[in-house]
């Protein structure tokens, strides 16, 4: 067999890996961009008045969006008190209850196919079912809004954590005689404990930025935080509304806010990362 | 069906640990059913003023009581298919560069900046396309694209910036990072062994990508993708800034459009006609129908792939 030549080939495959490390500088050029240009204008915005004081109308200086970071900072929080108990539990009975049955593979793919619904649809769905009803836009129905959002996420999450521990660590405790739930939260839990923190602090991160869901449901209130019972005051409505208004401070105002959430959103993933990394 | 697998000693506090595990796991089934369930019944006023005409007509009209929802149909489409066009060949390229090219260390430094920032909300992606990206694409890019292709209709219109073709390359850099870290995943799933005997056999990188890697995980790529597009038809945020919101259906991707969820964003909060509501609800319970057959259709693909491979997503 004739051997074939080798440098049109060689030539070929220098071309593809021009092409594709100058794509990946492209879009990494492209995304590191995005972070920078959201540093640079947000910053601007930020000033003792903004993380103290309430909105101010256009043209007045000296407002803030304290409300929305505490009103975001309440949803987000009751949100996970909701949605990670039965999160976990789910995991819980994926793993430990329903492996191989086929009730437990239906949910397991149906917890697939939840995290993939839009969030915007979720938000509708709380409408429906919480803010038609009462005629009132609320933070509680937010907070229910991210928790559906939430739930599927941490008991995905779960359950590949639960599946890596090993079952010699169930039989042992098992063996000594001791009852299923405290074999669950006592033993195996702490084994896969940096995991199980990881997972729910990524679904905190992923649901503390969501906007069309808080649309519908939270709303958005230029006030302090009274009740939840009525329209709260939450960053991502607030960017929203701010930002395609025609007020320069306005939007400068939404920059600010959006520097704030990508701060968020980024420390807590890193300190997942972290979390996991020094476990293993 | 049976709940659980049986065990034979189960005391009382056992017993009630499983109960509730067990209705939380049913919550997932009944959260889903009572989606679908809430959406049709609330759009329901909608579908019975318009019948199946809803799906078609072009017609949105506030004012008029008139609505269609094939505007926003077409928007998502359109958008999404923008957004594929772009981000599903970047992000094969560079994932090839992270798990093929590049040096272990840079491709673990730019791997992980690229998980961060597959985890930015959408909104930031928003607020950067409305006040960085559309300016640039007005004085920069459509002029180009109108001088070099003068004769194409989808360039033709107004230089304005936001517009059908803008939401869509916003949807695209927002997906990037999602589907470029699913294909990474999948190029290192490829075994070493299978990649090493191609370059034994004198292959260039190049020869061993194309025809053992990409083929090897090419169901799981062709899912990855899938996934991507779930994520890119329900996108509400990044897409509503830039799209301009205008209800009419023209050739030209310069124009201004709309999608399902930039017309729910928008005009949400003002509907006050119960009709303009339920039109808008019936818009989320196309939306949500289309999501949940894509996602299930996913599903099942990367399922049917992992029994095929042994490996997983």
């Amino acid at each position: 067999m004739k051997p074939r030549s080798k440098k049109p080939r060689e030539i070929i495959d220098f071309i593809v890996k021009l092409i594709s490390a100058v794509s990946a500088f492209f879009g990494i050029f492209i995304l590191i961009l995005i972070i920078y240009e959201v540093a640079v204008r947000g910053l601007a915005a930020f000033s003792f008045a903004f993380f103290t004081q309430l909105p101010a109308p256009p043209g007045m200086d000296k407002g803030g969006v304290a409300n929305a970071i505490v009103g975001t900072f309440i949803i987000t929080l009751m949100a996970a008190g909701m949605g990670v108990p039965i999160g976990l539990m789910v995991g819980i009975y994926l793993v430990e209850f329903a492996r191989d049955t086929k009730i437990g593979e239906l949910i397991k793919f149906l917890t697939n196919v939840m995290i993939g619904i839009p969030s915007i649809i979720v938000g509708l769905f709380v409408y429906t079912i919480m803010v038609k009803p009462f005629g009132q836009f609320s933070g509680y129905a937010g907070a229910v809004a991210l928790a559906i959002i939430m739930l599927p996420v941490v008991a995905r999450t779960t359950q590949d954590i639960l599946m890596l521990v090993p079952n010699s660590l169930r039989e042992s405790a098992f063996a000594l005689g001791t009852s299923q739930w405290r074999v669950i939260l006592n033993i195996i839990f702490r084994a896969a404990k940096s995991g199980l923190i990881t997972g729910v602090l990524l679904a905190i991160a992923r649901v503390s930025g969501e906007t069309a869901p808080l649309l519908f449901t939270a709303l958005n209130s230029p006030y302090w935080i009274q009740t939840l019972a009525r329209p709260t005051a939450n960053l991502t409505v607030l960017i929203y509304n701010y930002a395609v208004s025609p007020f320069a401070d306005w939007q400068q105002t939404a920059w600010g806010a959006s520097l704030l959430i990508m701060i968020a959103v980024l420390f807590v993933n890193i300190l997942a990362r972290v979390i996991l990394k020094q476990k293993s | 069906m049976k709940l659980w697998n049986s065990r034979s000693s189960l005391n009382g506090s056992d017993f009630v640990f499983r109960l509730l595990s067990a209705v939380c796991a049913l919550l997932v089934i009944a959260l889903i059913v009572a989606v679908f369930l809430q959406l049709a019944e609330s759009s329901m006023l909608a579908f019975r003023q318009f019948g199946f005409s809803f799906l078609l007509s072009q017609k949105w009209n506030p004012v008029t009581g008139n609505f269609g929802a094939a505007s926003s149909i077409y928007g998502t489409l359109i958008t999404t298919l923008i957004a594929m066009l772009i981000a599903v060949p970047l992000s094969l390229v560079i994932a090839l560069f992270l798990a093929e090219l590049t040096h272990p260390v840079v491709s673990k430094v730019v791997g992980t900046c690229i998980e961060l920032l597959a985890a930015i909300p959408s909104i930031i992606y928003g607020m950067w396309g409305l006040f960085v990206f559309a300016p640039f694409m007005s004085v920069y890019i459509q002029p180009w694209l109108q001088a070099a292709f003068p004769y194409l209709p989808i360039f033709k219109g107004p230089k304005m910036g936001i517009g059908v073709l803008s939401a869509g390359i916003i949807l695209a850099i927002m997906i990037l990072p999602f589907i470029t870290c699913v294909i990474r995943d999948v190029f290192k799933m490829v075994p070493a062994v299978v990649k090493e005997s191609g370059y034994g056999m004198g292959s260039t990188t190049w020869e061993v990508t194309h025809k053992i890697t990409v083929r090897y995980g090419l169901t799981s790529i062709v899912g990855a993708c899938f996934l991507g597009l779930g994520r890119a038809l329900g996108e509400t945020m990044a897409v509503t800034f830039v799209i301009g919101n205008s209800h009419r259906i023209t050739p030209s991707l310069f124009n201004a459009g709309s999608s399902i969820a930039s017309t729910l964003a928008n005009e949400f909060a003002e509907a006050a006609d119960p009709l303009h509501l339920s039109s808008l609800i019936a818009l989320g319970f196309v939306l949500f129908i289309v999501t949940f057959v894509v996602q299930v259709a996913a599903r099942l693909w990367l399922r049917q792939m992992q029994k095929s491979f042994g490996g997983g997503l």
